[in-house]
């Protein structure tokens, strides 16, 4: 609850004030029957009295303008009110995929997150925030139709209240009924939408191993499922209102039938009865309304749930300190050792000096823990144990940003975003000059083919786009850290996809970038790697050689294998 | 419509609920009728028997009513999931239809949004539809029939009013649904940043944008709550003005009946029933306001949702679905390829032959055209101009199952499927059993699984639970196991160390089937063993032979061969 209370509070002023047009929306509204009934009183005999029938009509025309304009207003003012807060909720939500562990990430779907972000925060907005207001004004409404009723009669009043109770203890029934239904309908279409992602996402594998009635048997095998429970879902919570209904048309026959009996006796006049039978009809919305939004409410709360669970998330550890040594690119590895999976040990007790200005190379059959090593020294997981530091001072002591400032880094993944080329390279020096965007763009050769490009530096990269090869992209990729130029570099199979031609060429433009910097280098390709200082030779997350090329080769250990099997052939 | 095309099979069903809905319509609507009765004959009389008798008249059409919604829920709600299932199902059938190059128009984000959340909205707003939208204008009219029973010119009044009401009920609708519209395109783009955030997560923080990226989404999230504030203006207005309607007629019948009571032809009873049916309009219509609002919002779903269907499938052209024994298995005559959007060729004028069970390497520098020319191969896209052969026959001609079959592509980019080792092997060869998975694993050099779990070992979703190198080797093993005729490798080896590599190369040239193998790489030594050569240079075949030949002649492939081998010098 308090969680939800800490969005609200920003809008305390115009809740507040669509609370009171709430109070005056219900006391006109309910103001309406007894003036009309007045009317019917006059209306009884023939000879009409039309002077006092003016005067009622006159009112009754006041009463409805108060109710008109104090609608128009309130509804203004939840407009505004939920979909700024469904906007504060949606911000936050998306700030907190910039805070969460990366573990958290890898260990939910892409989909699941996008859901919750999306359509949770409009469910929960639709259901709760809107809720909220009908049960005040229906509340509201309950309270006003007993005051206006005990007003004109006592005994009816009390049939009224003693029957319409039976409509909550029906809603209540049905609701308590449904909520499980609810619950596993979310959780069934969950996984229908994390199935629609990943095929279409990968749609054309699907295609080449011809594959489409595969998945699309067994999306029909989810969907089957999941239209059971949701027939259900849905058939249940709807008789809520029919129950209610059913209730509310009893209590409609029981005061048509008391009150026709007392009117004969004179106790009321027939105006005050059609009073009442107005009042009973409007009386009965306000539950039927309740019980609809208990049912939405519900669900609200499952959605919510699920949005607050991921803003609510620990964020990961971050110091606040930023690291105000000068960076020269000393970094040092003690006694490091780190899981994914808390019971299988991944990266085992490395220690590793890396001085300024060297170049590592880090070697190793695939799945030995490079790339591993690679993201502890981002500082994109948290150690189990042993400590990383930089210029001496420990990563856990300095804020992330501070450190990874220091750093560039190209994955074997080239990640662009759908925006224009110039916007990508952009990323990595936001005041770069134009020229100086051309320029590294000819260092890396991928100023030909940009300019070739229908936009040329404008293009905008599309999610899917077949019209830029792979090795395009790390290219980009590439030039983005170029024009960084960090203090640190670490490439991650950067060039896999690149041809060794360009590779040579691009190389050259590195060597320059690299000199002078500490470079960390995960490559499969020995030629990168021949002239590094220091070649790490890793299996099973260990190191378990180290030192120069030749004296690596010397050893005629793991590393000697390795290599010999390049040019064996 | 192609949406509606899938709602024929549930017209009987979705008549039920409509049906039902009226009968208790009906009940509901004899009720002010029947008060009248009490006041001008109960109450005038002073009989209580005839109270008595009313009384249990509105008590059996409470319970009647009730047995109609009972069965009119139960329809409504199963023809809404049923039928927004099968649109869910049939979209997805249509989108997986689509031809690669349509599929590259859109927007895959988008798509997803589409057969996630519009289908929701779909199925939401077809039950509140078939529950209520009926049942609205039946008390409506009904009302209004009900009325001109009571007093001709009365009614006129009705008539007047609802005519007001459905004007603005329809102008709101019009007005609103493009606005809608704009609302939903913009909750893509919200959609899409997500999702682009998700993926890139690591980049961004390597590169400190989080601030930046909050602030665009700030930005995006900001125009979407802009225009959903736009559309609220107009809605807002809806409620109030119908009310406002409504109790102006409820003054016009009023006065109308003061006259009639007056010289004597309406009865007191009458103008109490006249009001009751006033009122019962405006509570419908205050219902239908908030229906219509969540059935434009429908319907604006369900106009994506037909956009989807409506875009042009892949064709099935072709009839042949056996590969003929030839000894030329692939022929590329005067091929050439261009991009939709591009204005350039990718591929100019490719001429070459390739026997059957040959190893034909594929070299060339990066954006020379070695993935074009594949997905021309696996006919994932049609040539622009000349001719494709496979085995004599044009590629065209060939059912497009058939292609598939008999070429097992193992694509640049790794991807797995969330399942087990098991169910993505099945991927390749759904008649595996257990000895020929645990082969092509063998084969494929992935017996790391038997680390785990085996052929049970989890995979989640996009294979996140492997190394790079991890995964393209169980591609490779998924691509091996179906035993095609012929074997594509894009670049699969990229992510592998050189003894991996090398080891699968040998491999892949003894397989006991002796595919024709075609192998696209950046490296020379993952193709020098190639009995032919391809060497592509911006979308040009600048050489095709052997190693040993290229080598003597081929001045680019002698470039990249020094640029390959100058590691060596360092020895």
């Amino acid at each position: 609850m308090n969680r939800i209370f800490k969005y609200i509070k920003k809008y305390w002023f115009l809740l507040l004030i669509s609370l009171i047009f709430s109070v005056f929306i219900v006391l006109s509204t309910l103001y309406v029957p007894v003036i009309v009934g007045r009317c019917i009183d006059i209306l009884i005999y023939q000879a009409v009295d039309f002077l006092k029938l003016k005067s009622l009509l006159i009112s009754l025309t006041i009463t409805i303008s108060i109710t008109v304009i104090s609608q128009w207003l309130q509804n203004l003012i939840n407009n505004h009110t939920s979909y700024n807060i469904c906007r504060d909720i949606r911000n936050d939500a998306f700030d907190k995929i910039h805070h969460l562990p990366l573990s958290y990430l890898d260990n939910h779907t892409i989909g699941e997150i996008t859901n919750s972000i999306i359509n949770d925060v409009d469910t929960f907005n639709d259901g709760l925030l809107m809720g909220f207001n009908t049960l005040f004004t229906n509340l509201l409404t309950i309270l006003g139709t007993i005051v206006y009723m005990l007003n004109i009669n006592v005994s009816i009043t009390l049939v009224v209240c003693v029957l319409t109770p039976l409509s909550l203890l029906v809603s209540r029934y049905i609701s308590s009924k449904t909520h499980t239904l609810f619950v596993q309908q979310s959780s069934l279409r969950s996984d229908i939408n994390s199935y629609i992602d990943e095929m279409v996402s990968n749609q054309k594998v699907v295609y080449s191993f011809n594959q489409q009635e595969n998945t699309q048997n067994n999306l029909a095998k989810i969907n089957s499922s999941f239209k059971n429970t949701a027939i259900k879902a849905t058939f249940f919570s709807s008789l809520t209102n029919p129950a209610t209904r059913v209730v509310n048309a009893i209590v409609y026959g029981a005061i048509a039938t008391f009150g026709g009996l007392i009117v004969i006796k004179n106790i009321i006049t027939v105006g005050a009865l059609s009073s009442f039978l107005s009042y009973a009809s409007q009386y009965t919305k306000p539950f039927n309304e309740i019980s609809g939004v208990i049912v939405e409410l519900q669900n609200a709360i499952v959605c919510g749930n699920r949005v607050f669970d991921l803003i609510e998330q620990e964020n990961e550890y971050d110091a606040t300190t930023i690291l105000n040594k000068k960076v020269e690119g000393n970094i040092s590895l003690d006694k490091v050792n780190f899981s994914y999976t808390k019971t299988k040990p991944f990266i085992e007790n490395i220690s590793l000096d890396i001085n300024k200005g060297e170049k590592v190379a880090l070697v190793g059959p695939t799945g030995c823990g490079k790339t591993t090593l690679i993201n502890l020294i981002m500082n994109f997981y948290p150690l189990d144990s042993g400590s990383i530091k930089i210029e001496g001072v420990d990563y856990n002591t300095i804020s992330k940003d501070s450190l990874r400032e220091n750093f560039g880094m190209v994955l074997q993944d080239s990640w662009l975003k759908n925006v224009s080329i110039k916007e990508n390279l952009l990323m990595a020096k936001e005041d770069a000059s134009d020229e100086k965007i051309v320029s590294v763009c000819k260092k890396c050769h991928i100023h030909n083919f940009i300019q070739r490009l229908s936009n040329g530096y404008d293009t905008i990269i599309r999610e899917n786009d077949s019209t830029i090869s792979t090795g395009q992209k790390q290219l980009l990729c590439i030039a983005r850290i170029m024009l960084k130029d960090p203090k640190i570099l670490i490439l991650d199979e950067a060039t896999s996809n690149i041809d060794t031609r360009t590779e040579i060429k691009v190389q050259q433009a590195f060597d320059d970038l690299m000199q002078d910097k500490t470079s960390l280098i995960v490559a499969h390709r020995l030629s990168t790697i021949l002239n590094a200082d220091t070649i790490l030779v890793m299996k099973d997350g260990k190191i378990i050689e180290q030192g120069k090329h030749q004296q690596l080769l010397a050893d005629k250990g793991f590393y000697y294998t390795l290599y010999n099997s390049q040019f064996e052939n | 419509m192609k949406t509606l095309k899938f709602f024929k099979k549930y017209t009987l069903q979705s008549l039920i609920a409509p049906l039902f809905k009226m009968l208790e319509a009906t009940f509901e609507l004899l009720v002010p009728l029947v008060i009248a009765q009490i006041v001008d004959i109960g109450i005038t009389n002073q009989d209580n028997n005839f109270i008595y008798s009313r009384a249990a008249l509105l008590f059996l059409f409470a319970i009647l009513g009730f047995g109609c919604t009972f069965i009119a829920q139960y329809f409504s709600a199963k023809v809404a999931v049923n039928y927004s299932g099968d649109l869910r199902e049939h979209s997805f059938k249509h989108i997986q239809s689509l031809s690669f190059e349509q599929f590259d128009k859109k927007s895959p984000s988008t798509l997803i949004a589409n057969l996630t959340n519009d289908i929701t909205q779909i199925q939401n707003g077809l039950n509140l539809a078939l529950r209520l939208l009926l049942r609205s204008p039946i008390i409506v009219f009904g009302a209004f029939i009900m009325a001109t029973t009571i007093d001709k010119e009365v009614s006129l009044t009705f008539l007047i009013t609802i005519i007001t009401l459905l004007i603005i009920v329809f102008s709101v609708m019009l007005f609103s649904i493009p606005l809608y519209q704009k609302v939903q395109n913009k909750l893509d783009n919200v959609l899409n940043l997500t999702r682009e955030n998700l993926t890139g997560v690591r980049v961004i923080r390597a590169f400190n944008q989080q601030k930046k990226e909050k602030e665009t989404f700030k930005n995006t999230n900001g125009q979407l709550t802009a225009s959903q504030l736009f559309v609220g203006k107009v809605t807002a207005l809806f409620n109030p003005f119908t009310y406002l309607i409504i109790n102006i007629g409820i003054i016009l019948v009023i006065k109308q009946g003061a006259i009639k009571i007056n010289i004597g032809t309406l009865s007191s009873g009458q103008v109490l029933a006249l009001y009751n049916y006033m009122s019962q309009i405006l509570i419908e219509l205050i219902k239908m306001a908030n229906l219509t609002i969540q059935i434009t919002k429908a319907l604006a779903s369900l106009k994506r949702i037909e956009n989807i269907l409506t875009f042009e499938t892949k064709k099935e052209t072709g009839t042949i679905n056996e590969l003929t024994d030839s000894e030329t298995i692939i022929s590329f005559n005067d091929v050439s390829f261009r991009f939709f959007d591009s204005n350039q060729n990718s591929l100019s004028n490719l001429n070459f032959n390739i026997k059957k069970g040959n190893k034909v390497g594929i070299i060339g520098p990066t954006g020379s055209g070695k993935s074009t020319l594949i997905n021309l191969l696996c006919n994932f896209y049609q040539p622009t101009e000349g001719v494709i052969k496979l085995a004599g026959s044009n590629i065209q001609n060939y059912l497009s199952k058939a292609i598939n079959k008999y070429i097992s592509l193992v694509p640049q980019k790794a991807v797995l499927f969330k399942g087990d080792i098991r169910s993505n092997l099945l991927w390749g060869n759904d008649k595996a059993n257990k000895k020929d998975m645990q082969e092509a694993l063998h084969l494929a050099n992935c017996d790391f699984i038997y680390q785990k779990d085996g052929l049970d070992t989890i995979v989640l979703q996009n294979g996140t639970n492997f190394s790079g190198g991890q995964k393209q080797r169980l591609t490779i093993a998924r691509a091996l196991i179906s035993k095609s005729e012929i074997l594509i490798l894009d670049d699969s080896f990229s992510a592998l160390d050189y003894a991996t590599e090398k080891k699968l190369r040998q491999t892949i040239n003894s397989l006991e089937y002796n595919p024709t193998v075609i192998i696209i790489s950046q490296r020379i030594s993952s193709i020098s063993h190639c009995d032919q050569i391809l060497l592509l240079d911006d979308g040009k075949l600048v050489g095709n032979d052997s190693h040993q030949n290229l080598l003597k002649n081929n001045l680019l492939y002698q470039e990249i061969y020094k640029s390959q081998i100058k590691e060596s010098a360092y020895e």
